[in-house]
């Protein structure tokens, strides 16, 4: 028997072809048949009865899903473009500066919404801006935008520092050293080089405020639902293939902006 | 023009703390040809970075002619610098790269365009002008580099090793356009290299540094011929050490005995060292082979090398000391020694040099 000189090669274990074909059916054939159902004739999300596009139109006409589709998208664009700024400004504090005292600390701060667990979060803010309801009786959709945005605030951090780090910052200080101030150096410097990665940031931030539903349905006041929060609501009560129908939405949504993003990342430097 | 006083710089802190500039002191002339020069590691480019505003002193103070730099932050401050790296704009033309500095003044758009050609002209590079900075080569980006520094009229310009990247003969020429662009447009460079023979060739004065310390600043003649300290004789060029007893001191001459009894003079770098035991330092090509009774030192000729241009005689000399003198080599001539043999060796009064301990 031919002795195998090879390095350890995992692909060829035994059962490794199995399990990862197991999960990737795991994976994707729940939204494949998501999606199939989305486009039943029928009412049930369990029997095939021909192919129509009957509950995308009755989403798209139902008022519930307007308003809840238009708040999403509102509280989705204010969020990202919150957080995208903030996640800037904190992406150059935790790169462009001499390491100072406590900036690990700092790092960790930042990333908090990702180590915290979402309900923890989401309790903490309930009660938080229940106090500030009681003390200012507002109850407008700021309470939405300043949560999510606080939450988004890692996701579009990750990309920009990511790409921040890969810039030369003797570039920057290049810029410094023929008169360029720190601001002007920031607009003729940095952002051509660092948009990518800000516009990935802003992408993933928006993804992910379009998709919460955890800190959503405990922050929100009477009747601002948001399309994840409205589908939660609809599967208490009678389940159609309209829910199947925004799902795919989403979803194509979701991926356009997903491959966006990886796109941006690969944008050379 | 650039007075340096009692910089020290440390980087962090406690058990961590580093000190890369300790005392350093200098002060550069205007229209000068400066040259920071140490090994690897010494602060060269740490004092530069203190005079464009990168990194701020823990204590001294840096004047450009009388005004205080340290109160300035970098982009105030009228020195340019050419990274190491060049640190060109990768996201703009040639043209725009020399344009930066121009427009971060404020000047009026006409007089950036005509500047900037007579940068583009100055560096012979105005075919490129629209080109991006990464299609161009190694070489034009090192012109790059220096036209965008050169174009705002900086007081001084401070240059890190800016012909390392370059291969051989591309940097002798380089090293050549360096030196006529500072005579032509008459700025003072500060220039950083741990290349002895490109600081011997291009500066008008040299600062010698090691381990964050200057140890010797001196024209590139007087450096290399007159060297103040071991480190110094030994970082530029060859040179033989021989322990000595200086027996009387002058005013910058000291009379020496050698080990082997005979007696010479010897310059003193230090016109406060005594009398004593002293090190002495002897360019190769300062000492000759002698057979009569002149010679100073005797030993046994361990190696003859020949190496085109010269040949190197090894000694291996009575207390056990190597010692090595270079001859340049004449066409014709046969090689008179053989290995084996006895071998004086002689060198004139005041070329050795009694060395700083
Ligand atoms: N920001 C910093 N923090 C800590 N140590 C530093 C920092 N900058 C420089 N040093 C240290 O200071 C010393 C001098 O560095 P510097 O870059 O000035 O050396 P150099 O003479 O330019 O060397 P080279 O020829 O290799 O460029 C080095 O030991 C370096 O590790
Ligand atoms: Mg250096």
């Amino acid at each position: 028997m031919p002795v195998s000189t090879r390095q350890f090669d995992i692909r060829k274990q035994p059962g490794f072809t199995l399990i990862a074909v197991a999960c990737f059916l795991l994976l994707y054939l729940p939204i494949i048949l998501l999606v199939v159902y989305s486009f039943n004739a029928g009412k049930s999300i369990a029997i095939w009865e021909g192919f129509s596009l009957q509950w995308y139109e009755s989403a798209w006409q139902n008022k519930a899903i307007q308003d809840a589709a238009i708040r999403s998208l509102i509280l989705a664009c204010c969020a990202s473009a919150i957080a995208t700024v903030a996640a800037v400004m904190a992406a150059l504090a935790t790169t462009r500066t001499a390491a100072f005292k406590g900036s690990s600390f700092v790092f960790a701060i930042i990333n908090q919404p990702l180590m915290v667990p979402e309900i923890v979060t989401a309790v903490a803010l309930l009660l938080f801006f229940a106090i500030i309801k009681v003390a200012t009786g507002y109850t407008g959709m700021w309470y939405l935008i300043i949560a999510h945005s606080a939450f988004c605030i890692p996701f579009a951090y990750m990309p920009i520092r990511a790409r921040l780090q890969g810039m030369d910052f003797s570039l920057e200080q290049a810029g410094a050293d023929l008169y360029g101030k720190p601001s002007r150096v920031f607009w003729r410097i940095t952002f051509p080089q660092l948009w990518p990665g800000i516009l990935a940031g802003a992408m993933l931030a928006f993804v992910i405020s379009l998709d919460d539903v955890v800190i959503t349905e405990f922050v929100k006041s009477a009747g601002q639902d948001t399309l994840p929060t409205y589908m939660l609501g609809q599967l208490r009560r009678i389940v159609t293939p309209e829910v199947n129908a925004i799902s795919t939405v989403l979803l194509g949504i979701s991926v356009l902006l997903v491959a966006g993003f990886f796109f941006l990342s690969k944008i050379r430097k | 023009m650039i007075e340096i006083s009692n910089i020290t710089q440390t980087f962090g802190k406690g058990r961590d703390a580093f000190t890369a500039l300790r005392d350093v002191s200098l002060t550069i002339r205007e229209n000068e040809f400066f040259t920071l020069l140490g090994p690897s590691g010494c602060g060269k480019t740490t004092l530069l970075r203190s005079i464009a505003g990168f990194v701020y002193p823990t204590a001294g103070t840096i004047k450009l002619q009388g005004e205080d730099l340290l109160t300035l932050p970098p982009y105030s401050r009228p020195v340019n610098t050419v990274f190491q790296s060049y640190a060109l704009f990768p996201h703009m033309t040639v043209a725009q790269n020399i344009a930066f500095g121009l427009e971060m003044l404020n000047q009026p758009g006409a007089q950036v365009k005509s500047s900037v050609n007579e940068m583009l002209a100055l560096v012979q590079m105005t075919d490129m002008a629209d080109r991006k900075t990464s299609q161009i080569s190694g070489g034009q980006q090192q012109r790059v580099a220096l036209a965008r520094a050169l174009a705002p009229k900086p007081k001084v310009l401070l240059l890190d090793e800016p012909l390392s990247a370059l291969d051989f003969k591309l940097r002798k020429e380089m090293q050549i356009e360096l030196k006529r662009l500072q005579t032509e447009t008459g700025i003072t460079f500060v220039f950083v290299t741990h290349d002895q023979e490109e600081a011997l060739t291009m500066s008008d004065r040299i600062a010698v540094m090691n381990e964050g310390r200057i140890l010797q600043i001196d024209a590139p003649r007087a450096i290399y011929d007159h060297p103040a300290e071991r480190f110094v004789a030994d970082f530029i060029g060859e040179t033989n050490f021989l322990e000595v007893d200086v027996l009387s001191v002058e005013a910058d001459d000291a009379t020496i005995k050698l080990t082997s009894g005979a007696t010479t003079t010897a310059r003193r770098a230090d016109t406060n060292s005594a009398t004593g035991q002293a090190t002495i330092a002897v360019r190769p090509e300062h000492a000759t082979l002698s057979d009569d009774a002149s010679a100073l030192l005797r030993g046994t000729l361990e190696d003859v090398i020949y190496s085109g241009t010269d040949t190197h005689y090894h000694i291996r000399l009575q207390d056990n000391c190597r010692f090595v003198v270079r001859k340049q080599n004449h066409p014709g001539t046969m090689e008179a020694h053989t290995v084996g043999h006895q071998a004086g060796v002689f060198f004139d009064r005041g070329v050795a040099q009694i060395l700083r301990d």
